[in-house]
């Protein structure tokens, strides 16, 4: 059991970083429709970086560049020539899923660096808890970390609120000098970066190396899961962590039922649309309206001017 | 210059500039490879067009690429992203190769009942994500790929589960069709006379429908924005489904076509991604249908050449997808740019109906 959280927390961890980056950019108003392209390119990259200079984090580096630039030519393309956000974010989903194949051919099967496992001294000895969530690497640690660090950022401080405010009402936010579409462009960056990671995150850690579409279908479902995650950190994580479950299961039956393994990594989309149908009924509304705590767990409103461009 | 004469000229030279600049990313790529980029090209372009038996694979990689993207305008001009496509495909895929399992008898018999089979799975799979938007409250981006992965889910269960190949049960597809249920073709080639002209008829009967008819005229009511469709006095979700069951239905043709036509089985892979490649084509054309056709040609030659230059070159055939991929987004931009230029037009580039999504 203990081995199996523990591989579910290590296998979840570029999901983590992917989900809640796009969460950032969406939370903007800055929908990247390019997840698959852009997650893969990064992971390519990050590989190559690693391969070339032997340090991971180079990797990590460079694979953050990637994913930041993808998305702020999704965003610029929004921003300043006024091109569907989804247009552009789907021909980039495609047209980075072939180049990182034309340009991965070389890479294909090399050895490449990895991220050193490093347990935390102390902690990895508490029993249960202990190897679970301490005896993994800086990167899975550093996935742990995000969670509770966005949660706060968006939700505890003035920055984060702004956030908040040009995805949700930009014309308000404008009014009060808050330059909407620089702070668009910025965050579409940050999301990106962190998309771009957890693209690095496959190929430097838990999915080791590079071959021909390394993440294939992995950007999909991290749009899936943001939305399952109704645009929140910490359920963007909850949805990643299940989908790293369906993962780890599906490789556990794999000897025994050699289909199922097959079958169960496409669950997370037909789930997700199930959840979406559900939290829309409206006496699942009406009763999140009148219990107040559950409000936070099943409100699932996009942030309002998402895919909007604003123009001041 | 007349203003007509200089838009005409503009609208040309915003097609030409992304394409040398497409061409010129290619010949980087290549020489960063390390091939001669002209032979390269050269051999890309014998691919597609060399004999008569690249012709015909050419033909037909155009033909569920025209069936998709016929389909695709249909929902376009509603305004709806109907990105399931390949989803739809492949569930009329699936109906189309229960139907040649099942259905006994001649050539004559067998296969029309498989490409109607593939119009029904096709159009109740779009028909499906329409109502997830219209009745469910999901966009349809997301509850369109949600029924692309459920389709993909069941095909590989057929294939490895109930559909298995005698003895084996592999994720390589089922058996072989018998030989009444398969297309027939012109000579040894693929070529399929039917499925051209399905294509074709598909194509025109699309542009007749958006072009011609009541019913063309709301969906693109619809596709403006709710205030237009009240002014016609339109059930608005009613158009929006049935704009999704045209879709859905070409689409699951398009399926059929692949099955019975190209693989002669069920595979995994069954849609080949041209639902997606479809929306290249539609994203570059715009409004203007008819130019779907040629487009869709030129989409065609580069996908079944780079697949030929593969074989014998040895490059890597995801030239030809980068090679779409950013003549499509450079398309994209300098339209873009035009706009800006010229501020006196508000329609936001990308979406047919020049809303934001």
């Amino acid at each position: 059991m203990e081995a199996i959280l523990t591989s579910i927390i290590a296998a979840a961890t570029p999901l983590v970083f992917a989900s809640i980056g796009e969460t950032i950019t969406e939370r903007s108003g800055v929908i990247n429709l390019s997840l698959e392209g852009s997650m893969m390119l990064a992971a390519l990259a990050g590989f190559a970086a690693g391969y070339h200079s032997g340090v991971w984090w180079v990797g990590f580096l460079a694979a953050a560049a990637v994913g930041a630039a993808v998305a702020a030519l999704v965003a610029g393309s929004s921003i300043a020539l006024r091109i569907n956000q989804v247009a552009v974010g789907f021909v980039l989903a495609l047209l980075c899923v072939d180049l990182s194949s034309f340009l991965g051919v070389a890479y294909v099967r090399q050895r490449g660096v990895s991220v050193p496992h490093q347990p935390i001294p102390g902690l990895s000895e508490i029993p249960w808890l202990g190897q679970i969530l301490f005896s993994h690497d800086l990167v899975v640690y550093a996935g742990l970390a995000l969670i509770v660090a966005s949660t706060w950022w968006m939700f505890r401080t003035g920055s984060g609120l702004i956030l908040r405010g040009i995805g949700e009402r930009p014309a308000a936010a404008h009014a009060r000098a808050v330059p909407v579409n620089r702070l668009r462009y910025r965050y579409a960056a940050i999301g990106g970066a962190l998309v771009g990671i957890g693209g690095a995150a496959f190929s430097l850690d838990v999915k080791l190396g590079w071959s021909f579409r390394h993440t294939a279908g992995f950007g999909w479902i991290v749009l899936a899961i943001v939305i399952f995650g109704g645009w929140h950190p910490v359920r963007a994580a909850f949805g990643a962590y299940l989908f790293g479950a369906l993962q780890v299961v599906a490789l556990k039956l794999q000897p025994v039922f050699p289909g199922l393994s097959q079958i169960l990594p496409l669950l997370p989309f037909p789930l997700m649309i199930f959840t979406l149908v559900l939290v829309n009924r409206s006496w699942l509304r009406n009763l999140a309206d009148r219990v107040p705590a559950l409000r936070g767990l099943l409100s699932t409103d996009t942030p309002a001017a998402l895919g909007r461009p604003f123009q001041p | 210059m007349p203003p007509a004469e200089r838009t005409r000229l503009h609208r040309t030279a915003l097609l030409v500039l992304p394409a040398l600049a497409a061409l010129g990313v290619g010949i980087l790529l290549l020489l960063a490879a390390g091939v001669p980029p002209f032979e390269a090209l050269w051999r890309l372009y014998e691919g597609a067009f060399g004999d008569g038996g690249d012709v015909a694979n050419t033909l037909m990689a155009w033909v569920p690429l025209v069936l998709a993207a016929a389909g695709l305008c249909v929902t376009f001009a509603a305004g709806a992203w109907n990105i399931g496509i390949d989803g739809q495909i492949t569930f009329g895929a699936i109906s189309a190769a229960a139907a040649a399992r099942l259905v006994p008898g001649s050539t004559a018999v067998v296969v029309p009942a498989v490409v109607l089979a593939g119009l029904a799975g096709g159009a109740l799979w779009g028909l499906a994500a329409g109502v997830l938007r219209t009745h469910g409250g999901v966009n349809e981006i997301f509850g369109g790929l949600g029924l692309d992965f459920v389709a993909r889910g069941l095909a590989i269960y057929l294939i490895i589960g109930p559909w298995q190949r005698e003895g084996v049960a592999s994720t390589g597809g089922t058996d072989l069709f018998r030989r009444e249920a398969w297309l027939p073709t012109v000579g040894s080639t693929n070529l399929s006379i039917l499925a051209l002209v399905l294509a074709i008829a598909a194509l025109a009967g699309t542009v007749v429908l958006l072009r011609g008819t009541r019913f063309g005229l709301e969906l693109k009511a619809i596709g403006k924005g709710p205030a237009s469709a009240i002014l016609l006095g339109v059930d608005a979700t009613r158009r929006m489904l049935w704009s999704f069951l045209i879709c859905g239905g070409l689409a699951g043709v398009a399926g059929a076509v692949q099955a019975i036509g190209f693989h002669h089985k069920l595979v995994p892979a069954v849609s080949g991604g041209y639902g997606f490649l479809a929306l290249l084509v539609v994203l570059l054309v715009g409004f203007r249908q008819a130019w779907i056709a040629p487009v869709a040609l030129f989409f065609a030659a580069i996908l079944s050449g780079s697949t030929q230059l593969q074989l014998r070159l040895d490059i890597d055939s995801s030239l030809g997808g980068v090679l779409q991929g950013v003549l499509v987004l450079l398309v994209l931009l300098a339209r873009g740019w035009q706009l800006r230029r010229d501020r006196s037009t508000v329609a936001v580039v990308g979406s047919p109906t020049g809303e934001a999504v």
